[in-house]
């Protein structure tokens, strides 16, 4: 079993983004593998920039929620989910992007932001990958 | 390990006033960035990464110099 950590990122929630990058990163800084398979809603996280647009998964209050979320969060000195996704990239994390999700919502790679993805693909590649990880979540 | 104090940083990382996983992620990319033997000092004001930067260089099969101050204003020095 491999020192590696595979996530599954289904939710495209600001919040639960934030759990990926944040665990993923921790993985890669403490010495493990780290690859994120973006599906679904979190696949929407990777068009040009939409990667800080999904909303709060709880008291989003049509975004009223989300705003004093933000605020608090950039009162605490959170990083943004841009700095998190490049240092993801900058200490070897992969990403994958569902290739069926984008047939199904017609997303064209050109519509991606295809400098972070190292790999569109399907369910094989996942499992080829958790298979090897000692830990794998779904987000 | 007081007289570790008197080493030279080749890098220096300040994480002060950063918050998780900011502080970890920063040291690991100093750490990829260092060559072998070199020594990487890391400020932080963050109390769980004073625990938890410890944890990363036993893992990555570092070499931990010393961990000084309190939990909300330390100073951590690794040799890569």
């Amino acid at each position: 079993m491999a020192d590696k950590v595979t996530i599954i990122a289904h939710s495209g929630d600001m919040d639960k983004i934030y759990s990926a990058l944040i665990v993923a990163n921790g993985a890669l800084a403490m010495g493990m593998e780290a690859t994120i398979f973006f599906t679904f809603w979190g696949l929407q996280r990777l068009k040009k920039g939409a990667l800080d647009k999904g909303p709060l998964s709880k008291m989003n209050f049509l975004g009223l929620g989300k705003w004093m979320v933000q605020r608090r969060m950039q009162k605490a000195k959170v990083a943004s989910l841009e700095k998190m996704l490049q240092d993801f990239k900058e200490l070897g994390g992969k990403v994958m992007a569902c290739d069926m999700t984008m047939e199904i919502m017609g997303i064209k790679p050109e519509d991606l932001r295809q400098d972070l993805i190292d790999e569109y693909c399907a369910v094989g590649s996942y499992i080829q990958e958790a298979r090897n990880s000692s830990v794998t979540l779904f987000i | 390990m007081s007289e570790l104090k008197t080493v030279e940083a080749n890098i220096t990382v300040d994480c002060r006033g950063e918050t998780c996983p900011v502080p970890l992620v920063e040291t690991r990319k100093a750490l990829r960035r260092a060559a072998p033997g070199d020594v990487i000092k890391v400020l932080g004001t963050h109390p769980a990464s004073k625990k938890e930067i410890p944890m990363a260089v036993e893992a990555l099969g570092l070499k931990l110099l010393s961990v000084e101050g309190t939990d909300t204003d330390w100073t951590i020095y690794i040799q890569r």
